[in-house]
């Protein structure tokens, strides 16, 4: 017999092993393959070669698949060949995890075998540990050894990689260290396994970890021990681990025919690429249309001026970005006395205090800079910590210097590192901000990440883009989406040139379409300047122009517009040339260090992850806080708030029941944030006593995660697992959560649907909690509205307590008024906001979303961030009722949905009156809201602001958006007076 | 359903109506949704005076067509057919002044009955004097509806019965057959043959063309091998359109299983047997409550008719629906009533129970009612039937086939593994 060979081609290694005719290994491999797959085995085949005889062998692996069927080589499924393994070689194991490049299984061998992938949208794998190491600008192994060394952990959105990085950068900025943002990465690799992977089923006994990662990074294998509670003697890592799936496949490979090493690769050899890849056409048809191209771009430019003969006035633009740090120098006549443009690397802090050394040194004393100003997500720490004088929002600061080039520009589009946005200017002011959401971040960074997993610089990897033949389509979705896309494209053949400007366009496709949701070219405008570090980028400038149809302009300084517009601002806003900034002084600057500690805010009960900087002089610079106290100052005793109002008083309302005949849980989450008055009434009339779940909270989250079903449903969905666990917990008789088709009718829409989610939620506890019974989890069907049938049907589902019928009505109805009391208490204090608002002069924010986003956990303080601006905030349901009913495009067929027609509907009469939609991730109903109630106030000239939340809490961005509002307000207001 | 005293504003965009005289001269375009069933019912449009055609375009051009009209977190089929109606207008072939597109809305509480407003808001991007034909039952969009006459309904209604045993015959005999060709050859026979009992009275002889068909393709020689069952559950566009699911029946095929696709006369009982549910759960009761009945026992009596048939020419009979109701209550409730709610997991369970065990749930990227019903289901349908082996796929424009294909083929391989396991057993 002869020996078995195992090929596992994954995407992006390939592990090779070689067994006896014993079983035992005599050759093994793992070997990073660049997507130079066919190249890659080859040469490992090449070193098994020298064993002699001949094979029999099986192909594995995500990029195997292709592979085997071309070369007509028995093919295996990976997590397949993983459990003939197990089966052999480690029988007792009752479960096995393995995490690959960009998949990530679960096996589990006793109870019920059951093998599991991970959905289409999951991040937690080899592949976001890397792009995570890249954004830490650490490699792999440094991350790893990092981690160990971590203090605390930062909770990381684990879904998915784009999400974590919106985490993660936040966590850079402030300075947080990043020996626990490493550990904290691995912690999110776990939850993600955790959640996304055993979904309701523990990973439980005597665990085998497998593949690479988990075999390389002992952080990660920590993690897991912890995390899972397993002992040394439980969780096994074999040596065998990063080419488990080979030996697999080698095992497999037993009943195959045998081959000499030759005929099994000249097979591969023969592989052609079947052209089954949609091409788009090249970016260039020839030379000369490049340089053309080229020429015209020239045309954008600012003139220099030699710093080190300069004498004369200055000003200083800092913009401090997510992945980049920009600085700028300007003289008053707009020319460049100094530029710089750097990578973060984590530490933006560090970068602008040496380039200002540098500067200083630079001036000579020739140069006085007379005003600084500085943008971006830094903004407020680079302001306290080197005391520039001004700070504007980066919208702003983009808008004036895309000004510069163009006074006619109607259309301005940045696509930086991590963010994408779009103005659309009328006017001469903003007139729409757009900007990219969690999930459409196609943007700058994902190609340098990308550039470098093919082990290139980016600039090198985008100029091989310029003159590919047959671009690769490669969809327009989110980087995950495109990585698996890439992955297709490799399997099919396709260049690293063909890749490369396929990325480059899916980019612009995705802004396009996705971001700007433009419909047609024609509505982009027809002065665009585009701008942002990304666009430097030939083949992305190259791109937009072949979608948009348009010759654009692109500045030379397109990455630095930000920091111009910063120094513009800063130039406009000295009021005379006597004035010296106030920043700090080349002496100040000598001796500047500062010191980074995170703790946790315990100004209430938000418990906010906040980070402090103390400087050497002394001051401090708080930041992570959502609302005043975080940063030491006093909060005001009657916040205009309307989300803080109805949550206190919600969890307010049950009151002791003397002697009760049972205690009943309600989890606050979902339908109860709208109907608990109603249930709290019931009951406490019934003679039961109310518990209420814990308050929601990140760890809430984690105490339910391991029942969470479908890790792509909306937050407050996954949320109430843990509800529902700290229901049991506290040792409630029963739990009551009815499922409800129908919610309460208010006459002003087609129907009134809850959403499915929303509905039904009871029954997806009911079938993966395995605590929960049909004694202790009371779920009955009911309609709202039908006072006869919801008695009925309440008095049989709670029949074990025998309620007379005449009680379940007289409590059911007792309920209703406490209902009705409450929602009129919500209008009441609405109309409190209101005045006590338009008393102050201030602008009012009706914050759009369902009753649910009144938890803090869910709407993550955004409430209280308006109020640190300056807003008062009020709720749709505050307000709807004194809104016409409003007919929309879209069938209008929800309860909650249809006030948020007529919340919008009401902000288009009332100057004061602005609207934020809050919308949650993944809700699908929101797809089709969101363009309607945009569409209802553009109509009528007002701004529309949506924010996506979910589980990440990303105040940065979202203080950004607010803040951009806020100036396009001021500035509507300014245009209205003139 | 009542309206407020209050005046209304109204925010709605004017757009084309399908006026009763554009029958005459308007070619009405149709998605590729039930590739099975439409060639039938189209038929029976075009007997009542209509001009349909069913679209068959794909590629990239029709989903980026639907990319740049529907928001990223719409829902697939949405994506698919704006899609397919752009890229088929935009392709020439039709007088844009001329043509209307179709879509079906059954008005239940996920987004499935908003994929009209959504085509409407892309036509009026695009082609504005293109009107949207809604094909209901529940009373929306009366004025710019087809006119469904009774005896129309009953029609569609035997439609969809045949339509249902060829694509079960087909795909029962199709992996067997000795000589490839042989099903297909069939199969459009048998369509054009019964398009014709739809011209006289002959159509309501259920037993007769049943027969007819069932002989048909058991006449068609086999090999007698035994192979892989694969049943196919989940949202029913994505469920029943290639288009739409990436050719999985074909992909099933080619990797030598049997697919098993449940029937689509199941989810029109299913929509049925939910109205009755509301009036029973939640004391809704209305006019058309009666209405409901008699077309629910009507139809399940012919359902019954059908099986009998099937077993008396030795064809296990398809799923029962009285079973599947039975089913769900046992998984989840039949209160699941939105999108394709609990027939999924009774499906899964009736496929499970009746030698199909291997399930693939196939439904769009982020589908609201699927959370629930399929993905927040499966748990329990093993706990039911532990020999269950489903897998969750979802469908997105972005999502490659090889991310797809591989979870499919994990399913297969631990299926394999079992048949092979019962041969050594039995």
């Amino acid at each position: 017999m002869g020996k078995l060979l195992g090929i596992d081609v994954g995407s992006t290694t390939v592990k090779l092993c070689l067994l006896g005719e014993e079983g035992e290994i005599l050759y093994s491999s793992y070997e990073r393959h660049f997507s130079r797959v066919k190249e890659c085995v080859l040469s490992e085949l090449e070193k098994v070669k020298s064993f002699g005889g001949v094979f029999r062998v099986a192909v594995t692996g995500s990029a195997g698949l292709g592979l085997a069927e071309r070369a007509h080589l028995d093919f295996v499924q990976e997590v397949q060949a993983a459990y003939t393994a197990i089966r052999k070689l480690y029988p007792d194991v009752d479960a096995a995890v393995e995490l690959g490049g960009e998949d990530a299984k679960i096996i589990f061998v006793t109870g019920g075998t059951e093998q599991r992938m991970n959905g289409s949208c999951a991040g937690g794998t080899g592949a976001f540990i890397d792009q995570m190491a890249t954004l830490l600008d650490v490699s792999v192994a440094d991350m790893d050894a990092l981690s160990l060394t971590a203090e605390r952990v930062y909770p990381i959105a684990s879904r998915c990689g784009v999400f974590a990085k919106s985490d993660i950068q936040p966590l850079l900025n402030q300075g947080a260290k990043k020996s626990d943002i490493a550990a904290s990465i691995f912690r999110a690799v776990v939850d993600q396994t955790v959640s996304g992977l055993a979904q309701g089923r523990r990973i439980k006994g005597k665990v085998l970890f497998l593949g690479g990662p988990l075999y390389f990074l002992k952080g990660l294998r920590k993690a897991f021990q912890e995390i899972l509670k397993l002992d040394d003697e439980h969780a096994v890592f074999p040596e065998t681990a990063p080419c488990f799936m080979a030996i697999g496949a080698a095992m497999s490979a037993a009943g195959g025919r045998e081959e000499s090493i030759d005929e099994i690769a000249s097979r591969i050899l023969a592989v052609k690429d079947d052209g089954n890849i949609t091409v788009g056409r090249p970016l260039f048809a020839s030379r000369e249309e490049y340089e053309a191209f080229i020429r015209r771009h020239m045309q954008s430019d600012l003139q220099f001026e030699n710093i080190m003969t300069y004498e004369g006035d200055a000003y200083l633009g800092v913009d401090s970005g997510s992945t980049t740090t920009k600085l700028i120098l300007i003289t008053p006549d707009n020319k460049i006395l100094y530029s710089h443009y750097q990578s973060n690397n984590g530490q933006p802090l560090e970068i602008v205090v040496s380039r200002l050394k540098e500067i200083y040194q630079l001036m000579g004393g020739r140069v006085v800079i007379r005003g600084a100003c500085v943008t971006g997500y830094g903004e407020d720490m680079m302001k306290a910590a080197l005391k520039l004088d001004f700070g504007i929002v980066e919208t702003m600061a983009h808008f004036k210097a895309a000004l510069y080039f163009n006074p006619d520009v109607d259309f301005i589009i940045d696509i930086g590192g991590q963010d994408i946005k779009c103005f659309k200017v009328k006017n001469g002011a903003i007139d729409s901000i757009m900007l990219n959401e969690a999930c459409s971040s196609g943007c700058g960074s994902f190609i340098q990440t990308f550039a470098k997993a093919m082990g290139m610089e980016i600039d090198e990897f985008s100029r091989l883009g310029l003159f590919a033949k047959r671009p690769v389509e490669l969809g327009s979705r989110c980087t995950v989406f495109m990585n698996s896309s890439v992955k297709q494209a490799q399997k099919e053949g396709a260049s690293v040139e063909d890749i490369s400007a396929g990325l480059s366009s899916s980019i612009v496709k995705n802004a396009i379409y996705k971001v700007i949701r433009a419909r047609s070219p024609e509505e982009l405008g027809s002065h665009i300047v585009v701008q942002g570090g990304t666009f430097l980028n030939d083949a992305v400038l190259r791109s937009f122009e072949i979608e948009t149809g348009k010759e654009v302009v692109r500045p030379a300084i397109a990455g630095l517009m930000g920091a111009f517009g910063a120094a513009l601002y800063a130039k406009e806003n000295t009021k005379d040339d006597t004035i010296i900034s106030d920043m700090v002084s080349p002496s100040e600057l000598e001796r500047f260090s500062y010191d980074s500690k995170s703790t946790t805010c315990r100004g209430c009960t938000s418990r906010c992850s906040i980070n402090i900087l103390t400087f050497s002089d002394g001051r401090r610079f708080i930041s992570g806080n959502k609302c005043e106290r975080g940063a030491g100052l006093k909060a005001p005793t009657h916040p205009l708030d309307l989300y803080a109002y109805k949550y206190e008083r919600l969890l307010a309302l049950p009151e002791p029941v003397e002697k009760p005949r049972a205690r009943v849980g309600l989890p606050m989450q979902l339908v109860m944030f709208e109907q608990l008055p109603l249930w709290v009434g019931f009951f406490e009339a019934c003679g039961f006593e109310v518990v209420l779940s814990d308050r929601s909270s990140r760890e809430l989250y984690f105490r339910g995660q391991h029942t969470v079903a479908s890790d792509t449903a909306c937050y407050p969905a996954k949320l109430m697992h843990g509800h529902i666990e700290s229901l049991l917990d506290r040792g409630v008789d029963f739990i009551f959560y009815p499922c409800e088709s129908y919610n309460f009718d208010e006459h002003d829409s087609v129907n009134h649907y809850n959403c499915p989610v929303v509905a039904y939620y009871p029954e997806l506890l009911k079938a993966n909690n395995e605590r929960l019974s049909p004694e202790n989890f009371i779920t009955p069907y009911l309609d709202p509205n039908s006072e006869q049938k919801t008695v009925r049907t309440l008095v049989r589902a709670l029949g074990r307590f025998g309620l007379s019928h005449a009680l379940v009505k007289r409590a059911f109805r007792a309920g209703l008024e406490k209902l009705g009391a409450y929602h009129a208490a919500v209008v009441e204090e609405g109309k409190r906001v209101m005045a006590e608002a338009e008393r102050l002069g201030k602008q009012v924010v009706v914050l759009a979303g369902r009753p649910y986003h009144a938890d803090p956990e869910i709407n993550h303080g955004i409430n209280k961030l308006l109020c640190s601006l300056g807003f008062a905030v009020l709720s749709e349901d505050a307000v709807f009722e004194e809104a016409p009913v409003v007919e929309v495009n879209v069938l209008n067929q929800w309860t909650y949905h249809a006030r948020l027609y007529r919340a919008a509907e009401l902000c288009t009469r009332r100057r004061e009156l602005n609207l934020v939609q809050l919308v949650s991730f993944g809700c699908g109903i929101d797809a089709i809201t969101t363009d309607e109630v945009r569409a209802i106030l553009e109509k009528c000239g007002k701004l529309y602001t949506q924010i996506k939340i979910d589980e990440i809490n990303n105040l940065g961005v979202v203080k950004i958006r607010l803040r951009s509002m806020l100036a396009a307000i001021e500035e509507q207001a300014r245009r209205d007076a003139r | 359903m009542k309206k407020n005293e209050r005046p209304s504003v109204s925010f709605r965009d004017d757009y084309p109506l399908f006026r009763p005289e554009m029958k005459r001269d308007h070619i009405i375009l149709a998605p590729d949704m039930l590739p099975w069933h439409f060639d039938l019912l189209t038929y029976l449009l075009s007997q009542e005076g209509y001009h349909v055609e069913i679209l068959h375009n794909e590629g990239r051009r029709v989903i980026d067509e639907g990319l740049k009209h529907v928001h990223n977190d719409t829902c697939y089929p949405a994506l698919c057919v704006i899609g397919q109606y752009l890229d088929a207008l935009k392709s020439g072939k039709y007088d844009v002044d001329k043509t209307a597109v179709l879509i079906t809305q059954t008005g239940g509480g996920c987004r499935a009955s908003n994929y009209l407003p959504l085509i409407r808001k892309a036509m009026r991007a695009e082609f504005p004097n293109v009107p949207v034909i809604s094909l209901n039952f529940s009373g929306l969009e009366k004025n710019s509806g087809l006119s469904m006459g009774i005896k129309l309904i009953a029609k569609f209604g035997y439609a969809i019965f045949y339509g249902d045993l060829i694509m079960t015959c087909f795909n029962r005999t199709k992996p067997y057959e000795v000589r490839e060709g042989d099903c297909a050859k069939v199969r459009s026979a048998l369509t054009e043959e019964i398009k014709h009992v739809f011209d006289g009275r002959g159509y309501k002889r259920l037993t007769k063309i049943a027969s007819r068909i069932l002989e048909a393709f058991a006449a068609v020689p086999v090999t007698g091998e035994k192979k892989v069952k694969v049943g196919i559950v989940g949202e029913i566009y994505v469920k029943y359109s290639p288009l739409g699911n990436s050719h999985l029946e074909d992909f099933l095929l080619s990797e030598g299983c049997e697919p098993v696709v449940p029937a689509l006369m199941d989810f029109i009982l299913y929509c049925i047997v939910n109205n009755l549910n509301d009036a029973k759960l939640y004391g809704r009761r209305g006019i058309s409550t009666p209405i409901f009945r008699f077309a629910y026992h009507w139809l399940y009596k012919k359902q019954k008719k059908l099986s009998a048939c099937m077993e008396a020419h030795g064809f296990e009979p398809m799923h029962d629906f009285e079973e599947l109701r039975r089913l769900a209550d046992e998984v989840i409730s039949q209160g699941v009533k939105m999108g394709e709610g609990w027939l999924i997991p009774a499906e899964m369970a009736a496929l499970a129970q009746s030698g199909t065990e291997n399930i693939v749930c196939a439904q769009p990227f982020g589908c609201l009612p699927n959370h629930i019903a399929g993905k927040g289901a499966a748990r329990r349908v093993k706990q039911l039937c532990p020999n269950a082996n489903i897998v969750a796929v979802d469908f997105d424009p972005s999502a490659s086939r090889v991310n797809q294909e591989n979870r499919i083929k994990l399913m297969l391989a631990t299926a394999r593994e079992n048949m092979a396991e019962k041969k050594k057993e039995g």
